[in-house]
C-alpha cells in the first residue's frame, strides 16, 4: 500500500508518521506542500503539528496551499485521506470534513493518553478492528470539535462520527471529555467515509516498550482492509 | 484603499477566552462587566479606487479565508 505524508511549514508529526507507516509495510513518500502533485498513493496523510504557526485559525492557511487541490481531488475520487490533529483541523478548513476544531474548553494545552471508542466499523479504517476501545495520545490546544445542530444530526444519521473520547470502560460523558468537544467527538468521516480526521495520534502508539500498541492495530487494520 | 474587517464569534458559540477576560476584569473590580466577546480585526490595503468594488472583494476574502462561517460572523466597517 502506497502512502504520502504532506509536510507543511510547521508540521512536526510528519516523521513520526513516516516511521509508523514504514514500520507496518506502507511504501511511504514525503510530499512538500509547495508541490503541485502527489505521487501515486492509496493513502494520503496530513500530519499533526502547527502548520503556518496556527496563524489566523488552525489549519486555515494550509488549507489553501498549493498541494491541497490534489488532496481534494484525490479525496473526491474516493482515495483514503487521513488527517491527524492539525491534519484534522486542515481537513475541516478545506471543507472535506464538517465543523471546526475550537480552542479547548478550559483554555489549556492537553498532552495525555486518552481512550477512544470506535463508533463505526463500516469503513476502510476500522472494519474488522479487534478492539472497540483504543488507548491513544492527544496533544493539542484546539481540539474542541464544534458544528451546527444540522451538521451534527447529519453526522449522526450517516454514522459519520468515527471515534469519541471515553473512559477505559467505554463511558462517554463530561468526565471523559478532555476538551469540550460536542458529543465527545474525537474524529469524524466525510459522507463516503474515505476521509477521516481525528485528534488522537495513532503514530505515537506503535511500540509496546515506549507507549502502547493500539496505534499499531490501527495501521495494521488499514493494511488488512486494503488487501 | 484600506478596508477594515471585524470577525467575531457567532452568538451562541462558546468563547472561553472572552469568558476568562470577563472573569479577570471582574476580579480587577470592574464588577459591572457582564460579558466579553473576543474577535479579530483586519486592515486590508486593496489596490482599488472604487469603494464598492473594494468592499465586494474583501467580502469574498472573508467568505473564503478570513472568517470560518461555521462559528464566525464578519463585518466590513
Amino acid at each position: 500500500m502506497r502512502s504520502s505524508v504532506i509536510i507543511f511549514p510547521g508540521s512536526n508529526c510528519d516523521r513520526d508518521m513516516d516511521v509508523a507507516l514504514k514500520k507496518f509495510g506502507f511504501k511511504n513518500q514525503m510530499v512538500w506542500h509547495n508541490d503541485q502533485s502527489i505521487p501515486k498513493s492509496d493513502l494520503i496523510v496530513l500530519p499533526g503539528g502547527f502548520s503556518y504557526g496556527d496563524y489566523l485559525r488552525c489549519g486555515s492557511i494550509a488549507s489553501k496551499s498549493k498541494i491541497i487541490k490534489s488532496v481534494i481531488d484525490f479525496a473526491n475520487s474516493g482515495g483514503l485521506v487521513l488527517g491527524i490533529c492539525n491534519g484534522f483541523q486542515i481537513l475541516t478548513e478545506t471543507g472535506l470534513l464538517n465543523g471546526i476544531l475550537q480552542q479547548n474548553k478550559f483554555l489549556n494545552f492537553i498532552c495525555s493518553n486518552v481512550f477512544i471508542k470506535v463508533k463505526d466499523k463500516q469503513n476502510k479504517y476500522f472494519k474488522d478492528l479487534k478492539k472497540d476501545i483504543l488507548e491513544l495520545h492527544i496533544a493539542h490546544n484546539e481540539g474542541n470539535y464544534f458544528c451546527s445542530d444540522d451538521e451534527l444530526k447529519s453526522l449522526e444519521d450517516n454514522n459519520q462520527i468515527a471515534v469519541t473520547y471515553c473512559g477505559e470502560d467505554g463511558a462517554e460523558n463530561e468526565a471523559t471529555n478532555p476538551n469540550g468537544a460536542i458529543k465527545n467527538i474525537a474524529g469524524i468521516f466525510n459522507k463516503n467515509k474515505n476521509v477521516l480526521g481525528m485528534m488522537p495520534h495513532p503514530e505515537r502508539m506503535i511500540d509496546k516498550y515506549l507507549s502502547g500498541e493500539d496505534g499499531s492495530l490501527f495501521f495494521k487494520n488499514i493494511l488488512d482492509n486494503f488487501k | 484603499m484600506k478596508i477594515k474587517v471585524i470577525v467575531t464569534l457567532k452568538n451562541g458559540v462558546l468563547d472561553p477566552q472572552g469568558k476568562a477576560i470577563q472573569q479577570t476584569l471582574n476580579g480587577m473590580n470592574f464588577g459591572n462587566v457582564e460579558d466579553v466577546r473576543q474577535g479579530k480585526y483586519f486592515e486590508i490595503e486593496v489596490k482599488e479606487k472604487d469603494e464598492k468594488k473594494a468592499k465586494s472583494l474583501v467580502d469574498d476574502m472573508c467568505k473564503k479565508l478570513l472568517a470560518n462561517l461555521v462559528i464566525e460572523d464578519y463585518k466590513i466597517v
